[in-house]
């Protein structure tokens, strides 16, 4: 059980979505998923053994470290990732019980069981929202849990059992944040292309909608 | 998740690449991927642990680590593959778009569509013309663009492509100067060096790839103007002839990278 699974699932995801969504998938894929294996991974793989301080008080390096990452950036970047795909499975199962019930009927109840209309379309708006909800969330917690999107070279520590105020020094501090910054870029990329595909959804079937019924009236 | 993963998506972009957009992938994925997979990692790996500084302050070798390495070179060479190889995407994704336009086509019961079943549709290769010429040679530019800037930033971030020995290092809050070794820099220079060496050979396929587009366009268009003043009906034949040949150059290449991917 591993990264893999994302990778499958996203690929079946893509199979029903619209354009933007394929791109959406792309990003994911490409600039947050495989970044975040190939790269990020190895920048925080040591970040306790290389934090240090100027101290010999035995513990102290410990409870500082604690209180400055309550949750390390890179699980909680873990954390994003997976929750922000997963909505993406409410419409796998959607169309899988649409399939299922055609089967279970023996007739085509559905145009097409993959095309995006009636609950599907709910369906697909809901993942969308619930999407971006998730990527405002994590934005707002790397927020407020880390001031800001900085990674400082310093931090003054004066938790108990540090004697009076201690210097601590954080590791690979600069390309901590660089890349903080870039998945910051890319989940603003992420929620602007799950905006976007929102309105056109809302708009496409708003205007259908529209148009049949002038087309109705005036027959 | 990983370097696989990124190999199994660009292997479809091969099919319609020209045969210098074959070369390119394959010193892409053996010269670049596999050797920073294999070798440049290993020699990358103990960076931190193995940066010694000349002094017993807490904190200075951090400091003095963050302050001459702002981002590994192992870190920005991973996201350069992976910014230049994401505008073959685009050319996927052009493909992916008129296989399914000719899908809905065939499935309709066009009479102009030329295809038997839908596995031939999928099996199909398109050539590079229309607005898939545009796509692709988009996507060599901003390869092109993508390969300079990193190369840029490399050199300014590094003041050249050399690793030095010993680097003196006075960020607080290490006392005055301080000496700091760096761990094998010999040989990071030596990887350095062969990774920017290949950087560049694929700026010039690149740009070779851009330029033979590019003439291949200009000869069309004028060979389209010369044959509607005199023949009609010659140009069918010369362009079959010239189709042939294509499809001869590019399956021979094909099966060479497929050699190479199986």
């Amino acid at each position: 059980m591993s990264w893999g699974f994302l990778r499958d699932l996203l690929s079946g995801v893509n199979k029903y979505s619209t354009g933007i969504g394929r791109i959406w998938v792309a990003v994911v894929f490409i600039f947050r998923l495989l970044v975040y294996i190939v790269v990020a991974e190895n920048i925080w793989k040591h970040e306790h053994d290389e934090f240090e301080c100027n101290t010999r008080q035995p513990g102290c390096e410990n409870v500082c470290f604690d209180h400055f990452f309550p949750v390390s950036h890179i699980r909680l970047w873990a954390l994003q990732l997976i929750m922000v795909s997963t909505p993406s499975l409410l419409v796998v199962f959607h169309v899988a019980y649409r399939e299922n019930r055609e089967t279970h009927h023996n007739q085509k109840l559905y145009k097409s069981p993959r095309k995006i209309d009636g609950g599907l379309l709910c369906t697909y708006l809901i993942s969308l929202i619930l999407k971006t909800g998730f990527e405002i969330v994590f934005l707002v917690l790397f927020y407020k849990l880390y001031n800001g999107f900085k990674v400082p070279r310093l931090v003054k520590c004066d938790v108990r059992p540090c004697p009076d105020t201690v210097d601590c020094y954080i590791s690979k501090a600069t390309e901590k944040m660089i890349f903080l910054h870039f998945l910051v870029a890319t989940s603003c990329l992420c929620i602007v292309l799950n905006l976007s595909e929102l309105s056109y959804l809302i708009f496409k079937y708003s205007l259908k909608c529209y148009l049949k019924r002038y087309i109705k009236e005036h027959q | 998740m990983d370097w696989g993963a990124l190999h199994t998506i660009l292997g479809g972009v091969n099919k319609h690449s020209t045969s210098i957009g074959k070369i390119w992938l394959t010193v892409l994925f053996i010269f670049r991927i596999m050797i920073l997979v294999v070798a440049a990692e290993r020699v990358w790996g103990d960076e931190q642990d193995d940066f010694i500084c000349n002094t017993l302050q807490p904190g200075c070798k951090n400091v003095c680590y963050d302050h001459f390495f702002p981002i590994s070179h192992i870190r920005l060479w991973a996201l350069q593959l992976i910014f230049v190889s994401t505008p073959a995407l685009l050319v996927a994704m052009h493909v992916a778009y008129r296989r399914h336009e000719k899908k809905r086509q065939f499935r309709k019961g066009d009479q102009k569509c030329e295809f038997k079943d839908i596995e031939e549709i999928r099996k199909q290769r398109f050539r590079i013309e229309g607005s898939l010429w545009w796509t692709y040679t988009s996507s060599i530019f901003f390869r092109l663009i993508f390969e300079a800037v990193f190369m840029y930033a490399f050199y300014f971030m590094y003041d050249g492509f050399r690793m030095p020995r010993l680097m003196k290092c006075n960020a607080w809050p290490c006392p005055n100067t301080v000496d700091c070794f760096v761990s094998r820099p010999t040989e990071k220079t030596v990887f350095t060096i062969f990774m920017i060496a290949v950087s560049s050979i694929c700026i010039l396929l690149n740009v070779a790839e851009l330029c033979y587009l590019l003439t291949k366009f200009f000869l069309r268009r004028s060979k389209k103007a010369g044959n509607q003043k005199h023949h009609p009906n010659h140009e069918n034949k010369e362009e079959t002839k010239q189709n042939e040949m294509n499809e001869l150059i590019s399956d021979s290449c094909q099966n060479t990278v497929i050699g190479f991917s199986s």
